[in-house]
């Protein structure tokens, strides 16, 4: 409590927390007059501040991010990536941004314009008001709303919405396909990702996201040591929504051209490009925030900015969302419903009752937070290497048993597994 | 009082602005005869591989996916009941968990029958 009590009483210019010199203007415009009459100046400047903060903050963010994404996968994929505009090619993005903004648009004949050009516009509204809930910060989230998580997931299934329209308005086949695609993935990973949230709302009795930062820094824990579990299933499931590679088969280019972005080209296009890591900046955002501690860091926010510590769990994080597209490839369609439905949601289901469990037992007994917290780390920590373990061994999720040596056609053996 | 909802509403204006600006400035580029805009009939053909478009491009929906949908309906209003729940766990104690026990079972035996029935097969 010491390190969030020096918080609320640092000055304006503490730079820790960003959101200090923002309340000291609005402190100091609602004090025009006789102090009541302009607070609406106050509250529609505050709007207007974290706003534009974030509309910057993910302008700059996506630009950086096409480089690193560029570049981290490339190396994985032992190339070079860009390497001729500027040092490392660090003016990539630049360039990419001029040459998309200059090229040809083509708006198909057979299209519906209107939604044609509507869709690459309104798929940026969900990025964005994702990020205005997330606390950068103690006093750092442009709208501090009490209902957070449920916001997230509402705002979260917004996006399928605007790729079905984005694929519907093209009038092609391809487009279409990959729409669909994309609504049957979302709509089946939406049920581990809700559930999985549910597990940190029940365990922190939170529900806004300050607060569930605020109750790892009260525990000293990051949640991601006491509900594994649940830290998996979310992350296996937001990045499924975010038609990044093992799961990108809404817009899987050797099948059905470049799915529901088919008929787009130049800037409208690089829009829908850069909404997709925005949206994977927002849910490695989301992840930080809920299992990996925020801004806290076990105290020393107290000596390096709050908001600087969130950033760098934040592309962290993205790093892990990197290596999974690097790694991975393309699943089927069938494989990743079957993933979603057989394996994610009975796992985040005996989370959630394993969780309530532990509360009760918290709650009826009266332990002491000390005492009960390691135990259940370290319960759940072992029972989700037995779940996920187990649940591949028993239902046939494990790898196929492959002959170990070629075998010809008139071998006696020949016979192959399927 | 909208309280912090109303800062929202200025994320959503910035949300337009955004991919507005840029689209603009594309718009821009092509009056001032930079951005090149040479259309003619088989650019703005719907792109096919290369050949005409056969048939509507409207095409039917795959039967499969609506049995995703009703599973989807039944087990995503199944987790907004229990959001409420959660909220209010505190309260309730071991009543509380017998209530959820009971209430994700019931659900648990739905999903139970609906892989048994192979509806979480993709055909």
């Amino acid at each position: 409590m010491t390190a969030l009590s020096g918080f609320l009483l640092s000055q304006w210019y503490d730079l820790r927390d960003l959101g200090n010199p923002v309340r000291a203007l609005i402190d100091w415009i609602n004090g025009w007059g006789d102090g009541t009459t302009f607070h609406w100046v106050g509250y529609i400047v505050a709007g207007l501040i974290g706003a534009a903060a974030i509309g910057l903050f993910l302008g700059i963010a996506m630009l950086s991010l096409i480089w690193i994404e560029r570049k981290a996968v490339s190396r994985i994929q032992i190339r070079y990536g860009p390497n001729r505009t500027g040092p490392f090619g660090l003016l990539q993005p630049v360039a990419d941004a001029l040459k998309l903004m200059q090229k040809e648009a083509l708006t198909p004949l057979a299209g519906d314009k209107i939604v044609f050009w509507l869709a690459p516009v309104v798929i940026f509204i969900p990025t964005l008001l994702v990020f205005g809930v997330l606390p950068f910060g103690p006093k750092m989230t442009a709208a501090n709303i009490s209902v957070a998580v449920l916001y997230i997931v509402a705002i979260g299934s917004a996006t399928p919405l605007v790729i079905f329209m984005a694929g519907w308005s093209s009038n092609n086949k391809y487009s279409l396909l990959g729409a669909m695609r994309g609504i049957a993935m979302a709509i089946s990973y939406e049920i581990p990702m809700v559930l999985s949230l549910l597990g940190v709302v029940l365990f922190t009795g939170h529900m806004d996201l300050n607060g569930i930062v605020q109750w790892q820094q009260k525990y000293h824990v990051w949640l991601i040591v006491l509900q594994p579990l649940a830290a998996l299933t979310y992350f296996i499931s937001a990045s499924a929504e975010l038609n990044r590679t093992p799961t990108d088969i809404a817009e899987a280019e050797s099948e059905i051209v470049a799915g529901y972005h088919t008929e787009y080209s130049g800037m409208k296009f690089g829009l829908f490009y850069a909404v997709e890591l925005g949206n994977a900046l927002a849910v490695s955002g989301i992840w930080a925030t809920l299992f990996f501690g925020g801004w806290w860091l076990f105290g020393l926010d107290r000596w390096i900015p709050a908001w600087l510590i969130f950033l760098g769990k934040m592309y962290i994080l993205y790093g892990a969302l990197i290596i999974t597209r690097g790694t991975l490839p393309r699943l089927r369609i069938d494989q990743l419903l079957d993933f979603a439905w057989k394996f994610l949601l009975p796992l985040a289901l005996v989370n959630v009752l394993v969780v309530a469990l532990e509360v009760t037992i918290w709650q009826e007994n009266g332990i002491s937070a000390g005492i009960v917290l390691p135990v259940f780390a370290v319960v759940n920590i072992l029972l989700s290497v037995v779940l996920v373990v187990g649940y591949v061994q028993s239902f046939g999720f494990a790898r196929r048993q492959r002959p170990r040596r070629a075998r010809l056609i008139t071998d006696t053996l020949a016979a192959m597994p399927q | 009082m909208l309280g912090d909802w109303g800062h929202l509403g200025f994320l959503i204006l910035v949300g337009i602005a955004l991919p507005g600006t840029a689209l603009v400035v594309s718009v821009l580029l092509g009056l001032f005869k930079i951005r090149p805009k040479l259309p003619n009939s088989v650019k703005l053909a719907t792109y096919e591989c290369g050949v005409e478009t056969e048939g509507p491009s409207h095409v039917q929906f795959h039967v499969g996916y609506y049995v995703f949908a009703l599973l989807f309906v039944v087990f995503d209003i199944e987790s907004i009941f229990l959001y409420p729940w959660a909220v209010a766990y505190r309260h309730e104690a071991i009543y509380g968990l017998v209530e959820a026990v009971i209430f994700i079972g019931v659900l648990v035996l739905g999903l139970a029958y609906a892989w048994k029935k192979q509806a979480l097969v993709w055909r």
